[in-house]
Parts: structure tokens; sequence; C-alpha cells
């Protein structure tokens, strides 16, 4: 079995902020990690591997920097890793990333053969969109499994796969065809540390390198060209502010009063679904 | 084609269990104001079985127009064939801006949607506008964890998407005198988009606990409480109010909750709609999980405690007098 993961590297997000000048975000000094759903979805493969057989290719696109996320995931035993980097796909949105990744599968699929499944984490946490999975599912017209937690079973001669998915009220279980794609939740697994033959092999083993012209990319749907967002403008959300502060007899029938008026707190204590299913 | 030739605002109307999402009203009520600040005019699309009965709702909510695709094929949902569905109807009406409620459903619907019309979509916004030069959609979005607010703009091609975060827009009131129009789109069902099959839903409601990054309501536990008697009020309180038991740090050291109940820096970010912080003082490892919780009502002796700089509202005092308090007013209240 050939799986693809598709991994963003990220800025840890606690530590971003705003240049207030330049209207920017300060990215000097904030450390890159891998984008913490893309280990769960790393993790889920080695597994699956592990069981079924095959390998794992896991696939980024970004700046040559990205390399570096790319040798963590083999260190954690992915088989290769592939870095697609090109000036040409500076500024683009889920639209163009999506084309990207989808081109980017039919070339591995070239080198490395068929790819029965791709897992992507959920959603970056830079971005949070959760788009890119679903755009690369519809581009390369096979079904799109998101907030998959658990992998029952795959049925490699029959190409089926069971899985347990996460919705708004509970918990789905589906059957697809391969090739799939499927989008994970962050504590659906713990990622494994890398072992010390993995960071060996991660620093010895080549990653490859590729770019728009060698993944065959129309120069019109990556990047800035192929994106039809744009950010008008960023700016830091106001602080939160602490309500009344209630003191003595009164202090629990006052906070009721305050909190008896708040739709929020009006639609779980009356609402039909409630809080929870223990009433 | 040129970008004038597409119109109106159009916003997805979900349905499940044979219910109308509230977000879709939501959205009906926003599309009115945008729709109203472009002169144009605001449309519906239901896809379903049997769904038809809820048009007249869409438009007592604001809707002129609502596009029906209703047959036994669309039962349930599946990737495939709702957004081959969505797409046919865009792609007949030429809605100016296409709006979608960014629940599970409508996110995993609306990449799909994006992808195959090729149109610019913005995740998750908490504001929209029209810019008054260009007339485009302004949709404003947390990014970065919610550190940084985006604003978002389609610099080229038709429609612009966004997916909306629930509860964010004011539900109109609705009026049940407004007239509008039905259409009913046949997409017929393609056998060989039929790929994936559901096998079983297994509803929350049958379950003993659930994640807390699902729960409504989450009862937190801290220093101040973690201890067994603490323990026992906080689920005392969780069973008056139908929530879910988690905590700061101290309360997995003494063993009263597990660590994937453990909210935090280290632990678990939750967005709950009710967040009881009960004897936490809210140190910045624990704010960071749960500042963004729609209802913060904290409780705690120390009144300088960081926690009440975040909560709606703040109780000083001790636990032990508060929370018997507490559920007993929400008895009197609830009539439970």
């Amino acid at each position: 079995m050939h799986i693809a993961v598709l991994i963003k590297q990220v800025p840890d997000t606690q530590e971003v902020k705003i240049d207030p000048e330049k209207n920017t975000i300060v990215r000097a000094g904030v450390e890159s990690i891998v984008n913490p759903f893309d280990l769960n979805a790393t993790e889920m493969a080695l597994q699956l591997v592990e069981k079924y057989g095959g390998d794992v290719s896991v696939l980024t696109m970004g700046p040559p920097q990205a390399e570096s996320a790319l040798r963590e995931c083999m260190a954690m035993g992915a088989t290769r890793g592939v870095l697609i980097t090109d000036r040409n796909f500076a500024a683009a949105d889920t639209l163009a990333t999506s084309y990207t990744l989808a081109k980017t599968i039919e070339r591995l699929e070239k080198d490395f053969g068929k790819v029965d499944l791709i897992i992507c984490g959920k959603q970056a946490v830079d971005g949070d969109t959760a788009q890119t999975g679903p755009g690369v599912a519809t581009r390369l017209g096979c079904d799109q499994i998101t907030y998959a937690t658990e992998v029952d079973d795959i049925n490699l001669s029959q190409k089926t796969i069971k899985i347990k998915r996460r919705l708004a009220k509970g918990v789905q279980i589906i059957q697809a065809q391969l090739p799939a794609l499927l989008t994970v939740e962050k504590d659906i697994n713990e990622p494994r540390y890398a072992s010390l033959r993995g960071i060996v092999r991660a620093i010895r083993e080549p990653v490859i390198e590729w770019n728009a012209a060698t993944i065959n990319a129309d120069p019109e749907q990556i990047g800035f060209k192929g994106s039809p967002t744009w950010v008008k403008r960023i700016f830091t959300p106001p602080p939160r502010e602490g309500g009344p502060k209630l003191e003595g007899q009164d202090a629990v029938k006052q906070a009721l009063d305050v909190v008896f008026e708040n739709i929020y707190f009006k639609e779980v204590i009356f609402g039909e679904e409630g809080g929870a299913c223990k009433l | 084609m040129s970008d004038s030739d597409w119109k109106d605002v159009l916003v997805f109307i979900e349905v499940s269990d044979d219910k109308v999402q509230e977000v879709g009203f939501e959205l009906l009520g926003e599309a009115r104001k945008l729709a109203t600040k472009l002169g144009q005019n605001v449309s519906a699309i239901i896809i379903g079985y049997d769904v038809e009965k809820f048009a007249k709702d869409c438009i007592s909510n604001g809707a002129d127009t609502v596009y029906i695709v209703d047959d036994p094929g669309y039962k349930d949902y599946l990737t495939k064939t709702y957004s081959k569905a969505f797409v046919q109807v865009v792609e007949k009406f030429k809605p100016d801006i296409v709006l979608i409620g960014a629940t599970p459903l409508g996110r995993d619907l609306s990449g799909a949607v994006a992808t195959v019309l090729k149109a610019g979509l913005t995740a998750d916004c908490t504001g929209l506008d029209i810019d008054d030069k260009t007339l485009k959609l302004l949709s404003t979005r947390p990014t970065f964890g919610g550190n940084i607010m985006a604003t978002i703009y389609c610099q080229k091609g038709k429609p612009q998407m966004s997916t909306v975060r629930p509860k964010v827009m004011k539900m109109p009131d609705p009026d049940l005198s407004r007239s509008g129009k039905v259409i009913k789109e046949h997409v017929s069902v393609d056998p060989k988009d039929l790929t994936v099959k559901i096998l079983q839903f297994i509803s929350d409601d049958c379950r003993d606990q659930i994640e807390i990054e699902h729960a409504k309501v989450l009862i937190a536990g801290g220093r101040g409480c973690a201890s067994p008697a603490g323990m026992e009020k906080l689920k005392e309180l969780a069973k008056t109010i139908g929530g879910e038991i988690c905590g700061s740090r101290p309360m997995v050291e003494n063993g009263l909750i597990p660590s994937n109940r453990q909210v935090g820096q280290t632990g678990k970010t939750v967005v709950p709609r009710v967040y009881f912080a009960v004897g936490i003082s809210g140190a910045i490892q624990h704010l960071v999980g749960m500042q963004n919780s729609n209802v913060i009502i904290a409780i705690n002796t120390d009144p300088n405690a960081p926690i009440f700089k975040v909560a709606t509202v703040s109780i000083v005092g001790s636990w032990q007098n508060a929370i018997p308090k507490i559920i007993e007013e929400i008895k009197k209240r609830t009539g439970r």
C-alpha cells in the first residue's frame, strides 16, 4: 500500500505577533514546527503500513527550509520526503495549494506507484482553513473523508476502507473506495518519537525536491496567479474584557441573572440538544 | 462572461435530522444586509429529501428565492452528490456571493464546491461586509489560533464564497408575511458518485462521556478544588447542567481526571458554549486553552485571580458555598 501524507510547516502560533507599523506578521525569531495535526496524520500512515505493508511518502509545499519538517517525519519512519518548492508558488491560497498538491501526487504516482490513501491533518494551525484537503480530493476525484478518527479496516483486494469520523453530534462509521483522502483530528493517536536509527536515516537520506516545472503545473493555477483570495488587512483582536465581579450573599444569584440573559447560556440550558447526555 | 453577470447572495440551508440548522437562518439575516448594500436579492439553496417544506421558513427569514434540490438520493449527505447539485445551481443562477455555515458538513462541502467552481473561499468567518468602493465581499476571520484577525477578499473571479461560524450572526426576526419564489431544480444522482456508504451513526446521546473538545458545557476544576470533595461537587454541577468535567494540571496530578481532560497549553484547547472555572486562578498556560469559550463563569476566593479578567461573570467566594447555590438556582429557574 502506498500512502501519501500532506504536511505543512507552520510558525508556532502562540508566539505570532503583528508588526504594528508594517501591519505584517512577524516571523523572525518564531520557531517553525510541523503542523500538529499533520504529525497525527503521519502517525496514522505509519501504523497503517505496519499493519498492511507498503510505504509512506510525506509531501510538503513550502520554502526550502520546510525540508526540516519532512526530515522530522522521515525520522518518525516515513519512507521518503518530497519538497515542492518554487518561487512561483508564493502567495498561494487554498485553491492554488490544492492544485499544486494534486499535481504533485500525479508526479509521485509516476515515480513511486499508485497512491491508495492520502492523509492530511484536519487543518493547519496557522490558517485554520481545513480547505486544502477537500480541495485535493475534489481535484483527484477521490472520496474525501473529513474529521476521521480511526481506520477500522482496509480491504486491499476490494479496495475499500472502513473509517470512523467525528461529526457535530456523534460518530459516523462509513465505508469508502480507495484511493481516498482522509483528514484527521488531533487526538486520534500519539505521534511517536523518532528512533535514533530514524534520525540517522533522516539525516543521510536525500529529500526529493520538485518545482512547478517538474510537477508539470500550469503557471496560471499556482501561487498568486492561481489564488482568488487575497488578504486585505490583518489586525490584533481586541482583548477580551472581564465582566462583573460579584461578591457577598447574593453573588451567585446576580451572576446567574447575567448568564441567563446570554444567548449561548440559554442555548445550552434550554436548547433541545442540551449540554450533554447525562441529564 | 463578466463579473457583473453574477448577482444575489446565496445561502446554503443545511438540513439534518429533518431540521434546518439555525446557522442557515443566521446567514439569511446577514445576507439581507449585504444584499441591501449591493442592491441585490437574497436566495437560499436546500439540498435533501423531503425538504421543500422548509422553503417558507427561508422566505420568512429573508430569502427572496429558494432553490430546492429534492430527491431520495440526497437523503444522506455525501460530499460528491451534494457538491455536484450545489455546483449546478450556482452555475445556472450565478450568485455574486455564496455563504455556508462553518459546521463540519458545511466545511466539508464548501471546499469541494469552491474547488470545482475555482472560486475564492474564505473559511470560518466571524464578520462580513461589503467594500464601499469595489463592492466586493470582505470576510473577517480569526487566524493563527485566534491571535490575529484577517480580512480577506476575492481579487478575482465569482462567486465570492465564505463559510461563517455558527452563532456569530444574529438570528433574524422571521416575517411571516414575506413572499418569495420557490424554484425546484432537478439534479439526478449519478450512481458512480455513491462510493461512500454510511454504515452506522453513534449519537453522543448514547455515549457515557464525550471528549471535552466536543462538549457544549465544561466544568473545570483547578488547584482550589483539586480534592475528592471538590470533585464530588463538580460532578453534581455537571449532572445538573449537563456538562463534562475537565481541569487544569493539579486535577491531573491529584489523579482526579485523566490527562486527556486537561485544558491548557500542555493539554487541550476547548471552545465550549459555557465554561465553569472552579478554583482556577487562570495562569496564562490555562487561559490559552479556554479563553475563547462563549461564556466563562469563574469562581475563586482570590478577588485578584487572573481568570476574572477573561470571565463573563465572576463570583468571588469559595466553591463550597457557591456550587450548591448555583445548582439550586439552576434547578429553580429551569424547573428541573
